[in-house]
């Protein structure tokens, strides 16, 4: 087993076991944290993938931004929900017949491809391809033939964003 | 490429090794004796003051607002930054825009109130 096989294997272990945690645990503080473990693992998946940049603006992001935003819902509103409700609804039995055939839909693209597989495909990006891809990124986020439309478009959209959840969420006058 | 990580890999795997082998050691090797008055809840080393659930306050949720949004903003500069010598004078003005654009976002935050904490 290389290392490099024995490091995914622990950090996919970690991100399923943190992702069994969100789902399965009764405590719902405790599964908004088991939630940013797995983001974590997730942005180790990014790191093995040679995707750097990805796993940086994960850990900014999900972790640092969108988690925060879900322990704070949990915090306001955690008054409505005293009691601490079973993690299992009415309708588990569709949830089960879906998960099996998700499972042994996967599982039969896996064995089917297995024959033809090359598992050293993450290895053979010549260094040099990615050497600036940062830069590269960089550079067509604001090039004209590239995505500089998108990426003022996305000004507009996060300053929309911005405006509309500060009016949304203001508390309302009270009179004192 | 992948060996330029390796030495944030092994600091990854000390700062999870580091505090929980003690958590973990003093949970196997300590001795367990309760008693109500050692599991009774206390607030900085005495008794607790006033309310357990007191009233949220929505600044905190709106500097996490404020936040997110903020947050993606550097994370589409960073890569940007990045490339800065490399970019036409053209595209420096694209830049000033894109941030000119959520300046003005920033002056609404500011005039609304929303970065101030009382």
């Amino acid at each position: 087993m290389t290392p490099q096989q024995v490091i995914f294997l622990i950090i996919a272990a970690v991100t399923l076991i943190s992702a069994m945690f969100v789902v399965t645990d009764r405590n719902l503080f405790h599964a908004a944290l088991a939630m940013m473990a797995s983001f974590f693992g997730v942005a180790g998946m990014y790191v093995m993938l040679e995707a750097g940049f990805l796993a940086a603006a994960q850990l900014l992001v999900y972790i640092g931004a969108i988690s925060i935003l879900i322990i704070f819902a949990i915090m306001m509103t955690r008054r409505l929900m005293q009691s601490i409700e079973s993690p299992f609804n009415s309708q588990s039995v569709g949830g089960l017949v879906a998960a099996i055939v998700s499972f042994v839909g996967l599982l039969a693209l896996i064995i089917i491809g297995w024959p033809d597989a090359n598992f050293q495909g993450a290895a053979e990006v010549s260094s040099n391809v990615l050497e600036g891809s940062v830069q590269q990124l960089g550079i067509a986020l604001v090039s004209p033939d590239a995505y500089v439309v998108p990426f003022e478009v996305a000004s507009v959209l996060l300053l929309a964003a911005l405006v509309g959840s500060i009016f949304i969420a203001w508390p309302e006058k009270k009179e004192s | 490429m992948l060996s330029d990580w390796q030495f944030i890999g092994i600091f990854v795997a000390m700062a999870a090794i580091f505090p929980g082998v003690p958590l973990i050691a003093s949970r196997f090797i300590g001795p367990r004796k309760p008693n109500p008055i050692k599991q009774a809840t206390y607030e900085c080393g005495i008794e607790t003051v006033g309310d357990t659930w007191i009233q949220f306050k929505v600044q905190y949720y709106i500097f996490a607002l404020v936040f997110v949004i903020f947050d993606i903003e550097a994370v589409f500069l960073f890569p940007i930054a990045a490339a800065f010598d490399q970019l036409a004078l053209f595209a420096v003005f694209e830049v000033v825009l894109f941030v000119v654009i959520l300046a003005v976002g920033l002056g609404y935050a500011w005039r609304k109130g929303a970065l101030e904490w009382f």
